[in-house]
């Protein structure tokens, strides 16, 4: 018997939901006041609701269909699961997608897709809904189209010009991982997709000397997800591929998705999942990475065995470290330095650069950016507060740690 | 000291307080002097209701002491604070006002307690406007017989914080524009039919509001939602309670968090079943025989495949993709550069980054024709560094250099060519071994092998070295230099001693 429309959304987007990015931004600004039809993009993204696992829901996020040739051992769609498996028509994904949308349930559509018959087979209908959705229906809100490796350049084209961003996961952290996990996948043709389409990216960003702009192609750019704690892989491992992947592609983000426990799990899975905290500490070293102006390297030199410290945050494990550039004088020193400082982010720190030109700035002003005192204190020095021999104490961490929980008993 | 005391409405609205503002700052009067008052609102210590508007006609009445002016920043500050609810967001704005004048640059100091309210206020705002944005729900109306044309009319009820209404509703218009919809709130209303965006201060009641569509977005709400990570902290941060009552979704919530740890339960004990059948009919065709491939590839396609196979060094682990060589499968002339740069590798073509193009260029220059050549490297994958988000160009060593030079070998054995062409240090060294400096032999040329197998060599500067010497004179000398040492390719062979 056909299962309803309501079944089958339940199967897809339970199959969808391993996917971490659920992002709406990065793709500019745009609305349909003047074309007409519905949906505008602001530039920074909009959760529209957030479930209890602490994740917002910004994009209606759905596979076509769950039916893969792929045995990838992590994925609860391969094809050795006994998941059970349903598919959408691209009519029913593109309406499914306005409703919501007119609603105010969603940004937009984050789609994906087993592969089904071959690569271009399964691109070719993943297109067909953006392409709808635009043309057919004015559509203007935010579309993520995952790219399938080895479809056609055609394919690959036509989805960049619909698409605000376009997502291909390299899965596995190192090659060995991949190999072992995910047979039918290859790194190397990942990679080289990742390649050509950083290629049309930066292509679409140009514009001519009449100041004409490109044909475009995915305005959002490009991401990818890593799964963290199925492989051998340590944090170090994790990040060093990471450093690659930003340089190399330009992405906009890498997403690390602690694996998660899936019904009917292969046998190749480690019993147990990563604790979600490690998943927490490699988001933090992204972020500094990309906003703080850390190498991934230093993150991870003070660490015997390559990961990163589960009770500590990235940041304050390497200012505990690296002492001896501390305290950090908040009225002179460099804009570099400052970000450095364990508690002070990237906002306070413009503030602070700001004010310091016309007045001071005291130990107690921080507050008032909402600075923790108490963390900062032993890293800065102003008029009025030096820390003294504070920096150099050796129980610093241990102001820091959390306080030791008894264990349960049962 | 007179006191005057100024009646405001409970509103975003700006204007009114500006010009009390500014008839208030151009009399000096300093804000201690002022009592913000907000019609209709506060009631005075005997339970009277406040004053009337007397503040403002003894303020007209005041002596004039000077013409005062915010900046457009200020400005913009003020404006957007003043939406917010507290009572006190006026004086706080008039004592912004009058410190601004004595202290130009006060706007920048946000430790100033003062601009520090200022700012968690513009900040609060802002998140209500987010929130607004996000959860709004709207549901579908049916459309009267009558109007019949076709447009789909949508209802929706929001409580905002802060008097955000105005504000926002060009975010809806501008979204939401082929349907005629209405958000209700207890602060007034908006509403739109495709033409008009309109706006109400008057409080609206709560209406009836269903159509029915909320079961598709339960069930997709609810399949969304991973058992394994149960982190509802981080999901009341993002979604306040006060918002959960207009959201039908969150009331699956507590039947969410209390079966997830049955189902992680259930998926760890769940046996091992055996693989659906479609599962072995996929596998068993997978199972091709194991590709032959000839110790020595017969033709240069299957040579670029054991080529794009090649792990003898690292380099392959942090590279794209090998790239192999280009051009014509007989040349007469084979160009030998140093390695791929970031663009060949993204692309896994030769010569086509910024050195490649200067090669061409100077191959136009000199008249060679590209078609008859064939293009490849000493190094088949790239070698950089990484600085932040960048990849700089690194390099090859002699270990990378020998590790390829079995490629490069059986590139010249398939292609035969009469005239190699090496391009800088790395390709010298890799045909020609070490010992050989770029700075004795650049420009001149000589024969290796005889009878048969002579072949002439030919030694030029790599491009990427004209790259970096920039325009100058010795940029442009370099640069003709390169271009006459290509000439010679144009008439090979011939009695020119090449």
């Amino acid at each position: 018997m056909k299962k309803s429309l309501s079944q089958r959304l339940a199967i897809l987007s339970d199959a969808a939901k391993y996917d971490a990015s659920c992002a709406s931004s990065g793709s500019g600004r745009r609305d349909s006041a003047k074309s007409g039809g519905i949906g505008s993009t602001t530039g920074n993204g909009i959760c529209h609701a957030y479930t209890p696992d602490g994740r917002c829901v910004s994009l209606l996020k759905i596979l076509l269909t769950n039916f893969c040739v792929y045995d990838c051992a992590y994925c609860i769609n391969r094809s050795s699961s006994n998941v059970e498996r349903a598919r959408f028509t691209p009519e029913e994904v593109v309406w499914l997608t306005l409703e919501f949308y007119r609603r105010n349930c969603i940004e937009g559509l984050f789609l994906s897709s087993g592969i089904i018959r071959s690569s271009d087979h399964t691109m070719e209908q993943l297109v067909q809904v953006a392409r709808d959705l635009r043309l057919k229906h004015g559509f203007r809100g935010y579309i993520h189209l995952k790219t399938i490796p080895d479809a056609s350049p055609r394919l690959l084209e036509e989805a960049g010009r619909y698409a605000d961003r376009l997502s291909i996961n390299v899965e596995m952290p190192t090659v060995a991982g991949l190999e072992q996990y995910a047979p039918q996948k290859k790194a190397s043709g990942i990679r080289q997709a990742m390649g050509e389409m950083r290629l049309k990216i930066d292509a679409g960003k140009d514009r001519s000397h009449t100041g004409r702009r490109a044909e475009r192609f995915s305005p959002g750019g490009q991401s990818t997800q890593m799964i963290v704690g199925a492989d051998a892989a340590s944090d170090q491992d994790i990040l060093a591929s990471s450093a690659n992947l930003y340089g190399s592609y330009g992405l906009r983000r890498v997403y690390y998705s602690a694996f998660s426990p899936i019904p009917d799990a292969s046998a190749l899975l480690p019993a147990k999942s990563p604790p979600l905290q490690r998943e927490h500490r490699l988001y933090q070293a992204d972020w500094l990475f990309r906003f703080y102006g850390f190498a991934f390297g230093e993150l991870t030199a003070g660490r015997a065995d390559g990961m990163l410290d589960l009770e500590l945050d990235p940041k304050l494990a390497w200012a505990l470290d690296n002492r001896a550039l501390f305290p950090v004088d908040l009225n002179r020193a460099s804009k570099e330095m400052l970000l450095r400082v364990p508690g002070l982010g990237v906002k306070a720190v413009a503030a602070i650069l700001r004010a310091r030109r016309h007045q001071a700035v005291r130990l107690e002003d921080l507050a008032r950016l909402n600075v923790s005192i108490r963390k900062v204190r032993p890293f800065v020095q102003t008029p009025g507060w030096s820390p003294a021999r504070l920096t150099d104490r050796h129980d610093l961490r241990s102001l820091f740690s959390p306080a030791p929980q008894q264990m349960s008993l049962l | 000291m007179t006191r005057y005391v100024l009646m405001v409405e409970d509103s975003a609205a700006f204007e009114p307080w500006r010009e009390m503002a500014r008839a208030a700052l151009q009399c000096a009067i300093p804000p201690e002097a002022i009592d913000w008052r907000i019609r209709g609102g506060e009631t005075d210590l005997f339970g009277q209701l406040a004053d009337t508007d007397d503040g403002m006609e003894a303020l007209t009445a005041a002596p004039f002491a000077k013409t005062v002016t915010l900046r457009a920043s200020c400005i913009a500050l003020l404006r957007d604070m003043l939406c917010h609810s507290d009572p006190g967001r006026f004086a706080l704005a008039y004592r912004i006002a009058w410190r601004v004048q004595g202290n130009p640059h006060l706007l920048d100091v946000a430790t100033d307690a003062d601009i520090a309210k200022a700012r968690i206020m513009v900040r609060q705002n802002r998140q209500d406007c987010h929130k607004m944005m996000a959860f709004v729900r709207f549901r579908e109306q049916p459309v009267q017989s009558d109007e019949g044309e076709g447009r789909r009319r949508f209802l929706a009820w929001f409580e905002p914080q802060h008097h955000i209404l105005e504000r926002i509703a060009p975010f809806f218009s501008k979204r939401f524009t082929d349907m005629d919809w209405m958000i209700l709130t207890p602060r007034g209303s908006i509403c739109w039919n495709g033409k008009d965006l309109a706006y109400s201060a008057e409080a609206c009641e709560q209406p009836e509001l269903d159509d029915g569509f909320g079961d598709l977005w339960n069930t997709y709400y609810a399949s969304t939602f991973n058992p394994a990570r149960v982190r509802t902290k981080a999901m009341r941060r993002e979604m306040p309670g006060r918002y959960w009552k207009d959201l039908p979704e969150t009331r699956l919530i507590p039947q969410l968090v209390s079966g997830a740890e049955a189902r992680v339960r259930a998926m760890a004990e769940q046996e091992l079943q055996p693989a659906p059948a479609f599962h072995e009919r996929l596998r068993s065709r997978e199972e091709r025989p194991v590709e032959f491939l000839p110790d020595l590839p017969e033709s240069l396609d299957g040579l670029a495949a054991r080529i794009r196979t090649c792990t003898s060094c690292p380099l392959h682990c942090s590279a794209t993709q090998a790239v192999v060589g280009e051009g014509l499968a007989n040349a007469r002339i084979m160009v030998v550069g140093e390695q791929p740069g970031d663009q060949e590798d993204l692309a896994g073509r030769p010569f086509v980054g910024p050195a490649g193009q200067l090669l061409h260029e100077a191959l136009g220059e000199a008249g060679v024709d590209r078609s008859a050549l064939y293009l490849t490297n000493a190094v088949k994958h790239f070698r950089f560094r990484l600085q932040g988000r960048r990849r700089i160009h690194q390099n090859p060593h002699a270990e990378h250099v020998t590790a390829c030079r079995p490629w490069l070998e059986q590139e010249i054995a398939l292609i035969r060519p009469k005239l190699i062409v090496s391009l800088g240090a790395t390709a010298l060294r890799a045909l020609d071994g070490p010992g050989m400096a770029m700075s004795d032999v650049r420009g001149t040329s000589w024969t290796v092998g005889t009878g048969e197998n002579a072949v002439r060599r030919l030694a030029l500067a790599h491009p990427s070295w004209l790259l970096r010497l920039g325009e100058g004179a010795q940029g442009e000398g370099e640069r003709q230099r390169f271009v006459e040492g290509l000439a010679r390719l144009r008439n090979f062979p011939d009695q020119s001693g090449l």
